[in-house]
């Protein structure tokens, strides 16, 4: 499903002492199988940008295209529901969100909302919780008896078993460990393969944005400030620092080669495999 | 909707009102609410309204704001003054339509009433929109100061009430977050059946609950590790002053309330 923000504006408490313009004349579209990652300072305006993504904020000016529907400021909006079911959301500290019973009752809550039957959204649910990398006998559990890092598993799982089309990320590993970091994030980019989903992540991790993402937006003060792929964004790295953004640890890594020896590498490298592959090459051409 | 609610909200401007001592607020606001049952008729409660009115001017609050704030009150206050108009029976009857009449006295009631409860809520408004919470509870403590001499715990209770008063955004803050996270799962909290918006009230409040116990779990832990042990010894850095400005208001509501004597039937 294609998904795109036409010079979006959004502006909070509209009408009172507080009201506060989060973000103006965002435009980035978002065609069906991209992986996009949002990055920017924080309150640079990314959380609103991906709350307009299935409709939970309407914009004050400009729209907002999701498939087929067209979401202005004007009038009541009707049938939301069918956005949501196909755009999911995993919010930050998606475990917050956690309230039922059996952590099976709770994957299966959001399926069922969307019309699917029982016996379908438990399925799904053995699925899912497969798929997070826990293991079935937890499903019978009460999910407030989990740690930290299940309960955020279970709270993706029941956000997976929805079997959204686009599924939008808001730093979901977020006080993760290291390893469980990774481990999620790969399991998104596997989902995102397989089932050529369109994945929006909004993330701090300049390593994570560079390594999965096949477009980058930054947002800056409420404005988009740049989109592009990893390569040319991580390429002018004086300009993301000034922004009180950073490049990956590989390409910080690199530059520090490129001054200390005094000549470049043929490429900018985003991850390590790549840099170990530019290695040789590029000491060989010191040699020479 | 949560955006537009007024109550327990600190609107921070440079005005009479705002400069005030809380604690004469707070004394004027819990005379004000005695005064307003001296009146009852046209005259004296007219008296009230400018009063109310002046000093939501002199706040300069935006009125629009207030008055938009306050929606949900102005429901309850319909539905006072209707109460009033269907179930009181006395006095000449003034409108007929079938079984339905409106006497006299209901009319009057109904609108005497509902003027009463729009004044003290729009008074206490006033007060939280022009007090910062940390203020109104500082004020309180210092009026309550000395019921310390019966063993009245007056410094745990001007903490618990600015616990509560600070936790009341933060509140709404994640009621906001999780309804949007369950409305991205689904749930419709606006429309549809309203058997199923009851029940989505279910995993709002649940998730609300869990959190709330946690945070007051941790900052409880957090008040320990910082040393806290109670009032005794506490020194300030918000000192509070009593000008000229607290006297004046106070002898302004004096006026009122001896007008509102002399004026009552």
């Amino acid at each position: 499903m294609d998904i795109s923000l036409k010079n979006v504006e959004y502006r909070y408490q509209v009408n009172t002492p507080f009201e506060r313009l989060a973000i103006q004349d965002v435009s980035i579209d978002i065609p069906s199988g991209t992986f996009l990652a949002l990055i920017g300072h924080t309150g640079s305006g990314k959380s609103t940008v991906l709350q307009h993504l299935n409709a939970l904020l309407k914009p004050t000016a400009g729209e907002v295209v999701i498939g087929e529907r067209t979401i202005t400021s004007e009038k009541k909006q009707k049938g939301l529901k069918a956005i949501r079911q196909k755009v999911a959301i995993v919010f930050q500290f998606p475990e917050h969100q956690l309230f039922e019973e059996t952590v099976e009752k709770d994957i299966c809550f959001g399926p069922m909302n969307f019309g699917v039957n029982e016996g379908e959204a438990k399925r799904r649910a053995h699925e899912a919780i497969k798929q997070v990398g826990l293991d079935e006998s937890i499903l019978q559990k009460s999910p407030f008896d989990l740690s930290g890092g299940q309960m955020r598993r279970v709270a993706i799982a029941g956000v997976l078993a929805m079997h959204p089309d686009v599924i939008v990320l808001d730093e979901p590993t977020a006080g993760l460990d290291p390893r469980g970091r990774k481990e999620i994030m790969d399991m998104f980019y596997q989902l995102h393969k397989e089932r050529n989903l369109s994945t929006i992540l909004v993330t701090h991790s300049m390593e994570d944005a560079s390594r999965y993402a096949d477009k980058i937006a930054i947002m800056h003060k409420g404005e988009v400030y740049k989109v592009g792929t990893p390569l040319d964004i991580f390429s002018d790295p004086e300009q993301l620092i000034k922004m009180g953004l950073d490049v990956p640890e590989v390409v910080k890594f690199q530059q520090k080669l490129e001054k200390t020896f005094g000549y470049k590498f043929a490429k900018t490298c985003l991850t390590i495999e790549e840099i170990s592959q530019e290695m040789p090459r590029f000491l060989k051409r010191g040699e020479a | 909707m949560m955006e537009k609610m007024i109550f327990g909200r600190y609107v921070p401007a440079d005005s009479v009102i705002h400069r005030m001592d809380p604690r004469s607020k707070l004394i004027i606001v819990l005379l004000f609410v005695c005064v307003v049952f001296i009146a009852n008729n046209a005259i004296t409660y007219g008296a009230l309204v400018v009063y109310t009115l002046l000093m939501l001017a002199m706040s300069k609050v935006p009125m629009r704001f207030v008055f938009g704030g306050l929606k949900l009150v102005f429901i309850l206050i319909i539905f006072t003054f209707l109460m009033h108009i269907f179930l009181t029976r006395e006095g000449p009857i003034i409108f007929e339509l079938g079984w339905f009449k409106v006497y006299e006295e209901g009319l009057r009631q109904g609108i005497f009433i509902s003027l009463r409860f729009f004044l003290l809520i729009l008074i206490t408004s006033i007060l939280t929109l022009t007090t910062a919470p940390i203020a109104i509870t500082d004020g309180l403590e210092s009026l309550l100061g000395p019921l310390k001499k019966l063993k009245f715990p007056v410094h745990e209770l001007a903490l618990m009430m600015s616990i509560a008063l600070r936790f009341i955004p933060t509140l709404m803050e994640e009621t906001d977050k999780i309804m949007k996270a369950q409305s991205a799962r689904g749930v419709e909290f606006s429309s549809g059946p309203v058997k199923d918006r009851v029940m989505a009230i279910i995993p709002l409040l649940i998730p609300l609950f869990v959190s709330s116990f946690k945070r007051a779990e941790e900052l409880a832990t957090a008040m320990e590790a910082r040393g806290y042990r109670g009032g005794d010894g506490r020194t300030r850095y918000r000192k509070l002053v009593w000008s000229g400005i607290d006297t004046l208001m106070l002898l302004l509501l004096l006026a009122l309330t001896i007008l509102l004597i002399i004026f009552r039937t």
